[in-house]
């Protein structure tokens, strides 16, 4: 059989792993997303959950309902998924108050970078960002895109609690916080009022893989006006329809 | 005025649980719910309610409760905890009914580790995200988020009597120890052929640092082939990861959804239930089974949940619980609920 393009890994007798590389690229992760959309939309009963994350699309099955052989057979039909699929259809506008109390790391990430605070926060606000995958914290969002002049690397001395809705800086990859303290590592740039994870709104979830996010620099007295409109359960990033 | 069970010392962990989430990992959301869902339906099924309706489950010394309504069943499935009511002792796995100002103490277990209290109706806690199993580290689920603590007024479900408290007899109760068997991968490639080696044959120790996230095993390490960081892809309940110091780390329950250490294997889904029995400072030899296997051994444990239902006969009354106390003491020794209530 010639190379499929992907490895089939079995994580225990109720889940596959689909591995379509071992990096983090953005072509690849079109592919995951592009493959979690043609799988869900298949609507097999026994597919019971879907992870997408930057190279791998983990299947939880219900061996009962859908055996092994025919997960494998399903994932091969849809292989590979349409080129398109992949294609962001919508983009969050995330507003960010920059620096200060609220992103710690700012000025010494400007000075490694040899550019000014402004500099920074023009170079990183200006631009999409792809939703690469939700990991690690509930609706904790990786983005890829990040400009090359403000790569940095991650903090030797993680901290073990990082203010709620961070953004923030790790590596090649910039990321935003859900309303949680986590513990990170991630340079601290800012914070955003929003609260990409609310177990109390009617749409808990703010960010899916595979969404455009950008954001826009706003000042102290709007954040704190913002937060409080978040509290009481407004969405407070505008979400844009792209279309195809 | 508010009526429920009340909680006067909350135990170690004790939380509620139901049968998890499903459907937010790809959000970020652990699955959570009963470390052991076998004990979670059995629980259930004494005391007549569906069987993943949300119970206490608790974790090397239980909660002691001060019954606040006119009366409700409970019964208590897993580990044998002492468990006492107004200082008489109680049997698990039989239903027992509780008067309002009656005191129900849950001590800590001859062996094992975890047990799930049930209670006729269940919990009036409102679900989160579809589920009322508490994850503490992101606030969900239980009374705000949070474990058991002492003040806690536990609200019940509408309970519905069935004529006479039910029991599974002592020859069909779940028994504590056996192997915990894995499938390889999905990263057993990222290990020497030593490495797997020791990995399967080596006993390794259950460390202090053992809770419903994950636990730490200490042990020969595990050799890595190339490497210990991978890019982060997706870990289930079960998943074994091999950090850079090589002792194995199992996910449980209460796990992030996404993880960047190498899984060497992950454990399956009918030896769940037996891993979360295991205390720190006891040890684990793996065993490898193929995925049909896994499957295989998954189905013939949901045959023994059906018999054990199956099984289910009323209580005997008084007469019987003696005899059967007896019979335990000549074993085990007799242990005083109360003597090892803690400190509240």
């Amino acid at each position: 059989m010639s190379d499929p393009g992907y490895r089939l890994l079995d994580c225990g007798d109720r889940a596959m792993t689909v591995e379509l590389g071992k990096t983090v690229d953005p072509t690849v992760n079109a592919q995951v997303i592009a493959l979690d959309a043609a799988l869900r939309g298949a609507g097999r009963s026994g597919l019971l959950e879907t992870v997408p994350t930057y190279r791998s699309l983990l299947v939880l099955y219900d061996p009962d309902l859908l055996t092994r052989a025919d997960l494998v057979a399903l994932i091969s039909a849809h292989w590979p998924p349409p080129d398109g699929s992949a294609q962001a259809l919508r983009r969050w506008r995330v507003p960010v108050h920059y620096g200060g109390e609220h992103g710690a790391d700012l000025a010494d990430l400007a000075g490694g970078a040899g550019l000014s605070p402004e500099e920074v926060i023009a170079l990183h606000s200006n631009r999409d960002y792809r939703v690469y995958m939700i990991g690690f914290a509930p609706g904790f969002a990786y983005l890829g895109g990040l400009d090359p002049r403000i790569h940095a690397s991650r903090r030797t001395d993680p901290r073990p609690k990082t203010p709620a809705g961070s953004v923030s800086i790790g590596g090649n990859q910039t990321g935003v916080s859900p309303p949680l303290e986590l513990p990170s590592g991630w340079q601290l740039i800012g914070r955003t009022p929003a609260r990409s994870y609310d177990p109390a709104r009617a749409e808990p979830f703010l960010f899916t893989a595979g969404d455009l996010i950008r954001f826009d620099p706003i000042g102290r007295a709007e954040f704190d006006a913002l937060s409080e409109a978040a509290r009481a359960g407004e969405t407070v990033a505008t979400l844009e329809r792209i279309d195809g | 005025m508010a009526e429920g069970l009340r909680v006067v010392a909350p135990g170690i962990t004790s939380t509620l649980q139901d049968a998890g989430r499903q459907g937010y990992l790809r959000y970020g959301i652990s699955g959570s719910g009963a470390m052991d869902p076998d004990l979670l339906a059995l629980a259930n099924a004494l005391v007549g309610n569906l069987l993943d309706t949300a119970v206490i489950e608790m974790a090397m010394v239980g909660p002691t409760l001060v019954c606040e309504v006119e009366s409700c069943r409970i019964a208590l499935a897993g580990a044998p905890f002492a468990m006492s009511l107004n200082g008489r002792i109680l049997d698990s796995f039989t239903a027992h009914d509780l008067r309002r100002g009656d005191r129900l103490i849950l001590g800590a277990p001859r062996q094992g580790l975890r047990a799930c209290l049930a209670v006729t109706g269940g919990f009036a806690v409102a679900p989160m995200l579809a589920s009322v199993s508490t994850h503490t580290r992101t606030r969900l689920g239980g009374l705000d988020g949070n474990p058991l603590a002492a003040g806690d007024l536990l609200p019940l479900g509408a309970p519905k009597f069935s004529d006479r408290p039910l029991t599974l007899p002592p020859l069909h109760r779940p028994r504590l120890g056996g192997p915990i068997r894995v499938v390889l991968g999905p990263q057993a490639d990222s290990f020497t052929e030593e490495g797997l080696r020791t990995f399967l044959s080596v006993p390794y120790t259950l460390t202090a640092r053992a809770d419903r996230m994950g636990c730490h095993l200490d042990g020969p390490p595990i050799a890595h082939a190339d490497g210990f960081n991978i890019v982060s892809d997706g870990i289930v309940n079960g998943s074994i990861q091999v950090p850079g110091h090589g002792r194995p780390l199992i996910l449980l329950a209460d796990r992030h959804t996404t993880g960047g250490y190498p899984k060497i294997a992950t454990v399956i889904t009918a030896d769940l239930g037996r891993l979360a029995q295991v205390r720190p400072g006891e040890t684990i030899v793996f065993e490898a089974v193929t995925v049909e296997e896994a499957q295989s051994l998954a189905r013939g444990a949901r045959r023994t949940l059906a018999a054990r239902r199956a099984a289910l006969v009323p209580a005997g009354g008084a007469e019987l619980d003696s005899a059967f106390l007896l019979s335990c003491n000549l074993i085990g020794g007799v242990i005083s609920a109360g003597a090892l209530e803690p400190a509240a």
